[in-house]
């Protein structure tokens, strides 16, 4: 089985975002594997080690986005591709699947493609079904389960969780799949993971190499960027006599301040 | 003069950082209040790989150099010093001596199921009439046949009652007019008659942790299991505290890195008189003493642990490194009490544990005022280092990582 896990390189989660003159910082945070693809790989590893076969990351990102793939491949992915193109700066989320989709069909003979549930930086939480779209095959979004999978007759079984419950989907590969937290617990990189993906030569490809003419141009823009105004907090005790005493002042709080 | 750590490093420390947040860190209050090693510790940190993080690879170790060591000791005190003391004595105390001091057999039987973490080692050492003089040790060794028989009690080990086995030096000749030339250490199992163990409870610190006693009665130990000639203890001990005074200097700097960061944090979100205390200068002070001791503290270690890669002595500079970094712990533990104030003073905080753990650090593995002693000898030039029958092999990757 041909796995191929896409990862994104991500702020820190414990970073504290800024926003400057519509320029969003995260100061000197470190980068990291966007946390959800952890699961994404984690998945990707275990349905390797149960049928056999290899597990590819790429991700899409400037010529020093390498940590995700350094993670991944410490994890115990075989291989990883970075693709990086100055003329993909500033792609929206179409734009990417576009050229995601490109990265799968140049790998080749891929089964499952493998998607964390969004990234914590843009959360859009689309980008699984968008390259499914690209690629035609079906698109298996918010997993929490692999119930069954199978190389040879090319079928999977998941459990996909929804607000409403949990829905049972069966689909034929090639297949993409977007996974949830409560799926796996992902493993931490091994010491023998960590020499191997630090000695790792990681090969790039570019949009010619992806066979990309023209990088489509972002439909989504942003215009203007700024941080959420501070909320001001305060904290009031009401007190009284009695429990009914105390209920009526707070609803009468509560009124006045519009909240009921 | 590279002052550079490699993307290895750095990942390495990630995945221990990991490790200790999220596994150890949620359970680390009630394991120190109830004083209970909590019992997953151990296996994880053995299944992780980390007990062997500086093992080559042909003895059931990681193959990483000594600074990954190091990196892995300052991670794991700055979540608690519990997890640090095992490093010091299953990793230093135990393995690294084993790797230096070992015959062939003794790495094959001994310290390849420790660095798998099969099996945990620990160092008994230290007795109940002598620590810091070593050389004056009472437990005693005498040798029978092809066997040696040991009896005394050892004191204040770490990992007493979870080791399978002990480096153990006894006194093998009363007789010779030298008393460090009396000393034979051995490598022995815990489940040999004759040998009982227990935990000390009620210390100041390290309460998560397992510190205890070894009691040996005529234990009958092998001539395969003597580590070194015989009236080479003297010498194999010190060197074990060459490796487990490196894990305790690495570690401190973690601890004087946690109680930095637990002050930053606090002193931006406290206000008062109005302002968050962070702007205040008598803590601005705190502030900048404790960030400017991390970074000796770190520099001393590096510089340890690069000296252990290259297969230098490194006795001054690590003994610089434990002391440096011990005390500085402390001092950065209490003022960061005193950053967050009454609060502080609670275990609603992580503060205050870190004041009692790193007490006990300017104690053990030769205290503070032994290594004063070290580093004045070296200064007078009443002590030079002599080559030693078995040195620590420096770090040569290629050979570390063959299987």
């Amino acid at each position: 089985m041909k796995i191929v896990v896409c990862v994104k390189q991500t702020p820190d989660t414990a970073a504290t975002v800024t926003v400057e003159n519509g320029v969003v910082s995260w100061g000197d945070a470190p980068l990291v594997i966007n946390p959800w693809d952890e699961y994404a790989v984690e998945e990707a590893l275990r349905i390797k080690e149960q049928q056999g076969g290899t597990v590819a990351a790429i991700s899409l990102g400037p010529e020093d986005a390498r940590e995700a793939l350094k993670h991944a491949l410490a994890m115990g992915c075989d291989e990883a591709v970075l693709i990086s193109d100055p003329s993909l700066a500033g792609l929206d989320s179409l734009g990417v699947s576009a050229v995601l989709a490109a990265g799968v069909g140049k790998v080749g003979d891929v089964d499952l493609v493998c998607f964390g549930r969004a990234s914590v930086d843009n959360d859009t939480g689309i980008m699984g079904s968008q390259v499914a779209r690209r690629l035609g095959w079906p698109a298996l979004t918010l997993v929490s389960k692999v119930v069954s999978i199978d190389g040879s007759s090319k079928t999977i079984e998941v459990e996909r969780m929804l607000e409403e419950g949990r829905q049972q989907v069966s689909s034929t590969l090639p297949a993409v799949l977007s996974v949830v937290k409560e799926i796996n617990e992902p493993r931490y990189p091994s010491f023998m993971g960590i020499r191997k993906a630090s000695k790792a030569e990681i090969p790039v490809w570019t949009t010619s190499d992806l066979g990309i003419g023209e990088v489509p141009s972002p439909a989504l823009a942003w215009p203007e960027i700024y941080a959420p105004a501070k909320v001001e907090t305060k904290c009031e005790f009401i007190e009284g006599d009695s429990a009914e005493a105390i209920a009526a002042k707070l609803a009468d709080r509560l009124l006045e301040e519009k909240v009921i | 003069m590279d002052f550079g750590l490699s993307q290895e490093h750095e990942m390495v420390r990630r995945m221990v950082r990991d490790f200790a947040a999220k596994e150890v860190y949620p359970g680390i209050k009630e394991a120190d209040r109830n004083q209970e090693m909590d019992p997953q510790v151990l296996p994880r940190m053995g299944e992780l790989g980390i007990l062997g993080i500086c093992i080559p690879v042909r003895y059931g170790g990681q193959g990483m150099d000594y600074l990954s060591l190091g990196l892995v000791c300052e991670e794991l005190e700055a979540v608690d010093t519990t997890l640090r003391v095992v490093m010091s004595v299953h990793t230093g105390l135990a393995s690294m001596t084993l790797l230096q001091w070992g015959s062939e057999d003794q790495k094959r039987r001994f310290l390849t199921p420790l660095a798998k973490g099969e099996l945990i080692g620990c160092g008994a050492f230290s007795e109940p009439g002598a620590g810091s003089d070593f050389s004056h040790i009472s437990a005693a060794g005498k040798r029978k046949g092809d066997s040696y028989v040991l009896n005394g009690e050892k004191m204040w080990i770490s990992l007493a009652t979870k080791a399978d086995l002990a480096m153990v030096t006894v006194r093998t000749n009363p007789e010779i007019e030298k008393a460090s030339a009396g000393l034979t250490t051995f490598v022995v199992e815990l489940d040999r008659p004759g040998i009982t163990r227990g935990d000390i409870h009620g210390k100041l610190g390290v309460r998560a942790g397992s510190t205890g006693w070894i009691s040996f009665q005529d234990v009958e130990v092998p001539l395969e299991n003597r580590v070194g000639e015989e009236g080479e203890g003297f010498k194999v001990t010190m060197s074990a505290f060459d490796s487990g005074r490196y894990t305790v200097a690495a570690g401190a700097t973690g601890l004087i890195r946690a109680a930095l960061e637990a002050s930053l944090a606090y002193a931006r979100e406290r206000n008062a008189f109005g302002r968050p205390i962070s702007d205040h200068q008598l803590i601005r002070q705190k502030l900048a003493t404790m960030r400017r001791e991390y970074e000796i503290a770190r520099l001393l270690y590096l510089q340890a642990g690069w000296l252990k890669n290259a297969g230098e002595r490194n006795t001054l500079e690590t003994s610089f490194a434990k002391h440096f970094a011990t005390d500085a712990s402390f001092r950065a533990a209490s003022e960061a009490i005193q950053i967050h104030g009454a609060y502080g003073f609670s275990d609603e905080y992580d503060v205050e544990r870190y004041m009692r753990n790193a007490r006990g650090a300017m104690i053990y593995e030769g205290s503070n005022e032994i290594q004063t002693l070290i580093q004045a000898e070296y200064a007078l030039k009443e002590r030079q280092d002599k080559p030693l029958r078995m040195e620590m092999p420096a770090y040569d990757a290629e050979i570390w990582q063959a299987g």
